[in-house]
């Protein structure tokens, strides 16, 4: 009788790779629409080029369904509570993408009224450039988030938020005792922040 | 000789197939997954979504005034009375004894509009 080999008859795999299998292949984006990415992101989504074909078409408008999130187009530092509240409500686990220039870097728009980069208050995972990129341009960094949610461990995703809710209790508490606006708080922690070299506030 | 029931040993399986998959998808739905998915709780997450901003009004489950069902009421009410007088008044010439008949309705209706008016039921917000 030949011996049974346990390596022979058990397939062994971590539980990160199982569950960052699932993740990669079902995410569920949301659009964050402000500026003709936007557009661009429509095109992406509907039967041309089609995100489906890579386990997202599951598109949601609430942040309570959805765990991609797609910044798409010019932040505001008016907008950049309103982008923080809306990661904030996303669900767990989740991932940013941030689409064209003006949301990687502020892009032509140098401006005072204008967040130059919105890694700067929340945490970006994938940068996808142009002005605005092209659907086949988008759908790569959608691959490009895939391989990278299937490199990572799961403590790792866990503690990376935990983290944006800590920077969240600091604003919320900078805010009520200084009794400044939203903006102005955020203000506050990226100056606060520039002056000890960090450029994010989380 | 097969019991007599037999014939329906059949059936007794697919209800206890039944009964087992029901009760499995609510034991995996409510206990066993809810287990698995991350939870993390925070305030900034549970809060009334608004689009991002601060909710304006918070509370939407407050009473509100009836006002418009009692307002809808009485016009479905005088609709009604109208949607009467049309046939009457088509028929009125062979029919001459219902002129009193349909002047003691539409004052049983002028006692109601006047109870209605007195209560205030067409004030919009009182």
């Amino acid at each position: 009788m030949a011996e049974l080999n346990i390596n022979d008859a058990v397939m062994t795999t971590r539980l990160d790779a199982v569950v960052n299998w699932g993740r990669k292949n079902s995410l569920w984006p949301m659009p964050f629409g402000v500026a003709c990415c936007a557009i661009e992101f429509m095109s992406m989504m509907s039967s041309k080029y089609d995100l489906a074909r890579f386990g997202a078409e599951a598109m949601r408008f609430s942040p309570r369904q959805s765990d991609m999130m797609l910044i798409l187009g010019t932040i505001t530092n008016k907008m950049a509570p309103v982008l923080r509240t809306i990661y904030a409500q996303m669900a767990e686990p989740k991932w940013v993408i941030s689409v064209g220039v003006c949301a990687s870097s502020g892009g032509m728009y140098r401006t005072y009224a204008t967040l130059q980069g919105v890694d700067r208050v929340i945490p970006v995972d994938v940068y996808v450039p142009g002005c605005p990129p092209r659907p086949e341009s988008i759908i790569y960094g959608v691959m490009k988030l895939q391989e990278k949610i299937e490199k990572e461990s799961l403590s790792m995703r866990k503690d990376h938020i935990a983290r944006f809710y800590d920077s969240l209790a600091r604003q919320e508490s900078i805010q009520a005792e200084k009794g400044l606006t939203s903006q102005q708080t955020i203000r506050e922690m990226l100056m606060d922040a520039g002056e000890r070299g960090v450029g994010t506030i989380f | 000789m097969a019991h007599p029931a037999s014939p329906f040993l059949s059936v007794l399986i697919l209800m206890l197939v039944a009964a087992v998959t029901a009760a499995a998808i609510l034991v995996l739905s409510g206990w066993v997954l809810p287990m698995l998915k991350p939870n993390n709780p925070q305030e900034a997450k549970l809060r009334v979504y608004e689009c991002g901003v601060p909710p304006v009004q918070t509370g939407a489950r407050h009473k509100y005034s009836v006002k418009f069902y009692l307002t809808a009421m009485l016009f479905i009410l005088f609709d009604v009375e109208a949607a009467f007088l049309l046939p009457w008044a088509v028929n009125f010439k062979h029919a001459l004894w219902t002129f009193g008949a349909m002047l003691s309705f539409m004052a049983t209706l002028l006692v109601g509009f006047i109870y209605a008016w007195g209560k205030g039921a067409f004030e919009w917000e009182r």
